[in-house]
């Protein structure tokens, strides 16, 4: 019988969670599968594939427009949804909650409807050095269109934001602040609450790209103070195609709607339509209706878990990676940022990334290898690219311990 | 030169049929392969001499030489460097006509696809383009 403090102490057991995600089991090349390419996207648990394939076989029909039975079924679990991730980023209502097709989309989202309406000559937009193409180039685009100046906040060695520069940068012309909360390169977690808090002492409204963050890190949009929110549902043991944008009601109602078609509008006739309210207005045509059913499921997965035990263990994986890593010669640590989640990146002063990313996957680890969406910090670090392993609640210190052993072993095996 | 083009095809099918299909065997015998390609001189590794498609750096140049085609080349990345220099041991010092009308069997034989995953197998696609793009200037240019 285990004692009770034994008990306490397991109460987060990753082999039982593991267990749920049918993905993991499985041999590569000869080896038992080692996730670790969880920033770009994880696996997904049987309660999320289950309900997909249980949504086709039970509920499917078009939403918000049959008074049938199943419309109104199938209505009732996507909107469904919207709750689930109302409460999940503690977002005041449902209608803040915009269904997209992923973090991209709701960047662009936001880009071509608030940044197309609000931005003018000489305004300034500011991002940082460390962010995805993703939180770039919809930006760089409608800057040059609208004669706006894209400012962008410097990084240390280290990886760490420069706040001193970002304030030196905030200005009356500052109008949007676009910036990561955890970077998928270098796994650092910005300040980003400190972050917002002077840009709205400037008058700037801001986005957070929290693509990374929202799978390691409880999100509270209203205790951020955050203006938009973006996240997509792969990068949260949720499917693909799915994504939110969250935004403060008085701005999506001020924002113009973005594609037209069936679903945002209110009335049409050929002289004039319209809109439908929030937040209908920016859903037009049919959605992706089966994977944000499903997406709710990979929602309740995650808040089923006890989300502080996740954290530490995920923590301990890194920082055992890491620490790992700093041991064998000719490897080098990219992002040792102080607060730092789910992300190791390294690189070999003797093997190329693609190489090693070839020799771990021979020995069934998959990681990721090359620039990560973020060729502009990697000419600021001056490096073309990285190794990135990446951590999700189901990966284990074994797998950890296996993936360094075969890292020390390539790098001896090389030297030869 | 005294083997064929497809003599030498046929020995790189065999020296991976004997790797049994084992990946990092395979991985790292293609890695040893790039270590016996002749060093490519640095004044050669300019932007000119890049082949575009391969995600990795790939610098190939040649020349021309009693009615044959002469491959140099380098890779910053071993996988790719072994890759290049499979091509080069089947078609160094062949005459253009030769390596125009080769059939490039063997890497479908290998299953190159499965080994090297689709992304370096359209580099692998672009290395073949260049070489025999090369292979198709000597032919206009000299008349052959
Ligand atoms: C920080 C960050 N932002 C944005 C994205 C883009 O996400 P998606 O491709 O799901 O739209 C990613 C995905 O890699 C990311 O890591």
């Amino acid at each position: 019988m285990p004692t009770l403090t034994a008990v306490k102490k397991n109460k987060f057991d990753v082999l039982s969670v593991r267990a749920k995600f049918p993905a993991l089991h499985q041999q590569v090349n000869g080896h038992p599968l080692v996730y670790f390419d969880n920033a770009a996207t994880s696996q997904k648990p049987e309660e999320v594939i289950d309900a997909l394939s249980h949504f086709y076989k039970n509920d499917n029909a078009n939403i918000h427009r049959g008074i049938h039975t199943l419309a109104e079924r199938a209505t009732a679990e996507y909107e469904k949804t919207r709750k689930a991730v109302q409460s999940f980023i503690y977002a005041g209502e449902p209608e803040e909650i915009i269904f997209t097709s992923g973090t991209t989309g709701s960047i662009n989202l936001v880009v071509q409807t608030y940044g197309r309406k609000f931005l003018k000559e000489d305004d300034e937009v500011i991002i940082s050095a460390m962010e995805h193409h993703s939180n770039i180039v919809p930006w760089q685009m409608i800057c040059e269109e609208k004669g706006a100046k894209l400012k962008v906040i410097p990084v240390t060695k280290r990886g760490e934001l420069i706040l001193e520069e970002y304030k030196k940068l905030l200005s009356s012309k500052t109008k949007i602040v676009s910036i990561v909360y955890v970077s998928n390169t270098l796994g650092t977690i910005n300040p980003v609450k400190e972050i917002i808090d002077m840009a709205h002492h400037a008058g700037a409204k801001v986005l957070v790209d929290a693509a990374q963050a929202i799978i390691h890190i409880p999100i509270n949009v209203q205790d951020l103070d955050c203006d938009f929110l973006a996240f997509s549902g792969h990068k949260v043991y949720g499917p693909s195609g799915t994504g939110v944008l969250y935004g403060k009601r008085e701005l999506l109602e001020a924002m113009p709607p973005w594609q037209g078609g069936g679903e945002m509008i209110k009335e049409v006739t050929f002289e004039k339509t319209t809109y439908n309210e929030l937040p209908y207005k920016f859903e037009a045509g049919t959605p992706n209706i089966a994977d944000v059913v499903t997406m709710k499921y990979a929602i309740d997965f995650v808040e089923g878990l006890d989300r502080e035990a996740v954290a530490a263990h995920e923590h301990h994986l890194l920082q055992k990676t890491m620490e790992g890593l700093a041991e064998i010669e000719g490897i080098r640590l990219i992002g040792t940022a102080k607060h730092k989640t789910g992300v190791a990146s390294f690189i070999s002063d003797r093997i190329h990334h693609f190489d090693m990313g070839m020799m771990l996957d021979a020995r069934g680890i998959a990681i990721r290898t090359g620039h990560h969406c973020t060729e502009p910090l990697m000419n600021v670090l001056g490096i073309e690219g990285t190794n990135r392993a990446s951590f999700a609640v189901y990966n284990t210190e074994e797998e950890v311990d296996y993936f360094l052993g075969t890292v020390r072993e390539i790098v001896q095996k090389k030297k030869k | 030169m005294n083997q064929t083009i497809n003599e030498i095809q046929n020995e790189v099918v065999d020296e991976f049929s004997m790797l049994g299909g084992d990946m990092e065997s395979t991985v790292f015998y293609i890695m040893e392969l790039g270590n016996h390609l002749p060093p490519m001189d640095e004044r050669y590794k300019v932007k000119e001499n890049l082949v575009k498609g391969c995600q990795s750096k790939v610098w190939l140049s040649t020349y021309f030489k009693d009615g044959k085609v002469f491959f140099l080349a380098d890779s910053n990345t071993d996988v790719t460097k072994g890759l290049i220099s499979m091509l080069i041991r089947i078609w160094n010092g062949r005459t253009p006509k030769e390596i125009l009308g080769t059939d490039l069997y063997f890497i479908d034989k290998i299953g190159m696809q499965r080994v090297v995953g689709s992304q370096r197998s359209n580099g692998f696609a672009s290395m073949i383009r260049q070489m025999k793009l090369y292979a198709l200037g000597y032919q206009q240019q000299h008349a052959l």
